[in-house]
């Protein structure tokens, strides 16, 4: 079948079976590797992107599901050449250790972002109770995504240069 | 790597256009709602259609409304939805309990009130609240609609009274004064299913004593409402040892399985706890005493 969709901004149409599964399709058809793919068991959320803006495991949703829809993946958080406040709050506080949960922790944290500018800790830890991070860095996680509340878009970028300064 | 087994994918464009299709398909073709039961069972190969039909466009059928006595919700209605509804909340707390249990935040976004009952897994925590709640499903088919209760609609583990070629549009809770409700779900983690729940819906007549009073338990072998431990409260003024025999009744009453989540003696413990709080909690919400 047929499917077209918005991948980080970009129209892509690819001819698919209707049986492959939204986190394949990012990865093999569209060479986006930054979704990640774990458990396999909708458990570990490793494989969470954004639809129409709402942070969902990717591993069960067919693609054909997210056909006309907008889809957003770790790839699509820098913006010219900017990284969010998100990647920008994982980087000062440690928020990955492996790396391997954190594209599906990123877009949760974006989402919860940008409809809860100021969440409690608790908001936080709920948002992503739904995926694992098997180096356990569930503490700094929390920092980091803190931080990127604490740093909203407009500052991220004097931020950064501020640190490059001090550096 | 999991995958499902081929199949062909079609999107229903109404609900009577999904009715025709699974009529013209026939019982090889299912329905996806969220996919977070059917897209699992697919992977494991536990469930294999021919043809996928996808409900998710009809967007009409995503609703909560109120209408007299009635609060209606919409088959495709979002578990993320049920749980921020301030009117839901207010008339039906054991709705709002309940989801914040069921599965993760991530899951929520996607999984739908039509889907769970649907799947009809044992261990479905919307079931119980519709089975407590006495809530009616309203099913459309190729003939029209139909309206029955959730003794009816439900047949057993993962069966239900929904045809083949039929869809669960509609649920529809009866609002009644002087009246509330509580869930409670022990889980081993967050997102996990029920180790065992219980909840529990009560109305109060004006003076003071039980006019009615439900209990449903969830994952411990029993579909229907515990009439023995209800009786206990019904016609009384609620007191502390009615609650806690009647929990001691719904211990009695379930026929739990051992399995990872736990032994038998525990679920049964946890059966007749969790009754008690639930009734102690709804009674405390009727009563106006705790939010
Ligand atoms: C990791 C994980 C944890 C979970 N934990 C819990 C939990 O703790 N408690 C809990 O209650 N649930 C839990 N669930 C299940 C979750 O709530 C599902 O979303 C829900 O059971 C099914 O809803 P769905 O819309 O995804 O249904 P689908 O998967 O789309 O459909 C399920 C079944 O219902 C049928 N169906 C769907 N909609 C209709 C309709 N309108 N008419 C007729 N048939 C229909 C489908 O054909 C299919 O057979 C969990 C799921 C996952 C993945
Ligand atoms: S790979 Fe999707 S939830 Fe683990
Ligand atoms: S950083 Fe390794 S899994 Fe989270």
């Amino acid at each position: 079948m047929h499917v077209t969709m918005t991948v980080n901004g970009d129209e892509v149409e690819r001819d698919i079976e209707p049986r492959v599964l939204l986190v394949h399709f990012l990865r093999e058809n569209l060479g986006l590797t930054g979704t990640h793919w774990g458990c396999d068991t909708s458990n570990c959320g490793t494989c969470v992107v954004q639809i129409d803006g709402e942070p969902v495991k990717s591993c069960t949703v067919l693609a054909a599901m997210a056909d006309g829809h907008a889809v957003r993946t770790v790839e699509g958080l820098e913006v010219a050449g900017t990284v969010d406040p998100i990647q920008q709050g994982f980087m000062e506080e440690h928020g990955l250790q492996c790396g391997f949960c954190t594209p599906g922790m990123m877009l949760t944290a974006r989402a919860l972002l940008d409809e809860n500018p100021h969440p409690s800790e608790g908001e936080i830890r709920e948002a992503i109770s739904g995926q694992i991070c098997r180096c356990t860095g569930y503490a700094t996680i929390v920092r980091s995504i803190q931080w990127a509340a604490d740093h909203p878009a407009e500052t991220a970028d004097s931020t950064l240069e501020d640190e490059d300064v001090k550096a | 790597m999991q995958i499902p087994a081929p199949f062909d994918y079609a999107r229903a464009t109404s609900v009577d256009d999904a009715v025709a299709l699974l009529t013209r398909y026939g019982e090889d073709a299912h329905v996806i709602a969220g996919g977070h039961s059917l897209l699992p069972m697919m992977k494991l190969r536990l469930a294999r259609p021919d043809w996928v039909i996808d409900i998710n466009d009809l967007h009409d059928l995503d609703y909560i409304r109120r209408d007299g006595d009635q609060l209606r919700i919409g088959a495709l209605t979002r578990h993320r939805t049920l749980l921020e509804s301030a009117e839901v909340l207010s008339l039906f707390p054991i709705v709002t309990d309940a989801e914040r249990v069921v599965a993760d935040p991530i899951v929520r976004n996607r999984g739908t009130i039509g889907g769970s009952l649907c799947q009809a897994d044992p261990a479905e925590d919307l079931s119980t609240v519709c089975t407590v709640l006495g809530a009616e499903a309203v099913i459309h088919g190729a003939a029209g609609d139909r309206t029955i209760g959730m003794e009816e609609f439900h047949r057993g583990p993962y069966e239900t009274a929904v045809a083949f070629n039929e869809l669960l549009t509609e649920v529809r809770l009866t609002i009644r004064p002087r009246s509330s409700s509580a869930y409670e779900k022990v889980e081993r983690r967050v997102g996990d299913w029920a180790v065992a729940a219980a909840g529990a819906a009560v109305t109060f007549a004006d003076d003071g004593t039980l006019d009615d009073v439900a209990i449903g338990v969830t994952a411990v072998g029993l579909v229907n409402r515990v009439a023995s431990a209800e009786a206990v409260l019904r016609g009384e003024k609620p007191s502390e040892s009615a609650i806690a025999e009647a929990g001691r009744l719904t211990g009695e009453a379930v026929d739990p399985d051992a399995d990872q989540r736990g032994s038998v003696e525990y679920k049964r413990h946890l059966a007749n706890e969790l009754t008690q709080r639930v009734l102690r909690r709804a009674i405390a919400r009727a009563q106006g005493l705790e939010a």
